[in-house]
């Protein structure tokens, strides 16, 4: 059981600044994320786009503006636990939650903070109706461990970075790699797009395009694809032994959507005029996943509602102590690692 | 007045006819939020950066609109249920050249 005084649920900019506020008031954070980095739809979607509204920022990067997020609540150690999605949570008799992943890794915290964006990044799936019978017999929308598809004949669908990404990698794997796009075209880092066009040309790769595949077959397990080529009436039948379609992930609200929350309007209801708690006491929602009159999701409203909430928390786990807000060139950053960060003090020294 | 009259058939298949304005650097994406004729969280889940295709919709009407960006080409290559006429409605702005636009909203995927 890992425990901890907030529990974060979502590790894009909103979750990862709740640590740095928490840790202001000695509060420790640990965050579980499905995606198996930090930075939600900044690192997933657009690493590489810029953002012009972030306080301070003229401009700046998204995946930047994550790696500036870690850099700055590292002194406070947060836990992570990614590529796991929150499944399921239970309120103990001592107040405290217990919210444990679709892995079962179990996590205890008096306070749970959901941050979770548009939900959870789930792959999109191809719209093929028998397509769930193979499911883990053939049929894998991410690639966990890639020795399982050592010495096997496997075909990718997709045409963006993932799709040229595995195929270049299991090329040396697998004893044979297929790569099946609607497009000539491929969109993906200049790099992947021509050591592919490398490996095809080495006949280690074997690229079928413009074409969809458009049926599975097998047994109990999945055997043969239908693979149509554009233009062509009859599809070719292709004999392999996994089929991994890459077309990338969308975000579904998933499982909190059954925790008890009020939600409207895909989001989850909050009191935005105190705290951004939910409908249950100790469970706060902040940045994209919340709505309330004039909600706005934008990063730099996450930030703010993540302050106000981390106040609120506070007071939850230690009702009985004082405490007013204190300015970090004040009060200085204090590390949970010892470290120390603060203003230099002026020099008073005579002028002769 | 700046505004055009466009129809937008939802996903349940209900048709809708709405003012969009011209002035306002809006998108269709936009304006079928704007209207709420789509769930929140079921369109422009990327915001509008041709990268989801929460938003693809179908042209039904013979507009000449503008040619479809690599991006947009590319995420439709990604993208389920594209027909011929399919396009992002984030990348299609509004201007008075789309007086009577007609669009189908395309299926959640």
């Amino acid at each position: 059981m890992i425990k901890t005084d907030i529990l974060i649920i979502g590790a894009g900019p909103t979750g990862l600044f709740t640590v740095f506020e928490a840790g202001l008031l000695q509060l420790k954070c640990h965050l579980i994320d499905a995606l198996p980095q930090p930075g939600g739809q900044c690192s997933e979607i657009y690493p590489k786009k810029p953002i012009y509204d972030i306080p301070g920022f003229p401009e700046v990067l998204a995946g930047d503006l994550v790696s500036n997020l870690m850099e700055q609540i590292k002194p406070f150690q947060p836990g992570f636990t990614l590529g796991e999605r929150a499944q399921t949570i239970e309120k103990l008799e001592d107040n405290t939650f217990v919210v444990t992943t679709n892995k079962g890794t179990k996590h205890q915290a008096p306070i749970v903070a959901i941050a979770g964006g548009l939900g959870s990044f789930e792959p999109r799936k191809p719209l093929l109706e028998n397509i769930g019978r193979f499911e883990d017999k053939g049929v894998a929308y991410i690639i966990k461990d890639p020795e399982i598809y050592r010495d096997k004949k496997v075909l990718i669908a997709g045409g963006g970075d993932s799709a040229l990404d595995w195929s270049i990698f299991l090329a040396d794997v697998s004893k044979e790699v297929t790569l099946v796009h609607r497009r000539n075209e491929f969109r993906g880092a200049l790099d992947s797009v021509e050591k592919v066009q490398r490996l095809k040309n080495e006949g280690k790769i074997t690229l079928i395009t413009p074409a969809e595949v458009i049926g599975l077959e097998g047994d109990k397990q999945l055997e043969t694809v239908l693979v149509k080529i554009a233009g062509d009436d009859e599809p070719v039948r292709k004999q392999i032994d996994n089929f991994i379609p890459l077309f990338g992930l969308s975000p579904k609200l998933g499982p909190i959507a059954d925790w008890g929350l009020e939600i409207e309007k895909n989001a989850i209801k909050v009191d935005n005029t105190l705290d951004y708690q939910t409908n249950i006491p100790g469970i706060y929602a902040i940045g994209d996943v919340n709505t309330y009159p004039g909600k706005l999701k934008l990063i730099l409203c996450g930030f703010h509602e993540a302050t106000l909430m981390c106040q609120s928390a506070y007071q939850r786990i230690y009702p009985d102590k004082k405490y007013v807000m204190k300015y970090t060139t004040v009060g200085g950053v204090n590390g949970f690692d010892g470290s120390k960060k603060e203003a230099p003090k002026a020099v008073v020294k005579v002028i002769e | 007045m700046s505004d055009i009259k466009i129809k937008i058939k939802d996903r349940e298949g209900v048709l809708h006819e709405v003012d969009a304005p011209t002035d306002m650097n809006m998108n269709l994406m936009e304006v079928v939020r704007s209207y709420e004729l789509a769930p929140e969280g079921t369109i422009g889940v990327c915001g509008g950066m041709a990268m989801c295709a929460s938003c693809q919709c179908y042209v039904i009407s013979d507009h000449d609109l503008p040619e479809k960006s690599d991006d947009e080409d590319a995420m439709l290559a990604e993208a389920f249920y594209v027909e011929d006429n399919s396009r992002l409605g984030c990348q299609i702005h509004m201007t008075s050249d789309l007086e009577g636009l007609e669009v189908v909203l395309a299926p959640e995927s």
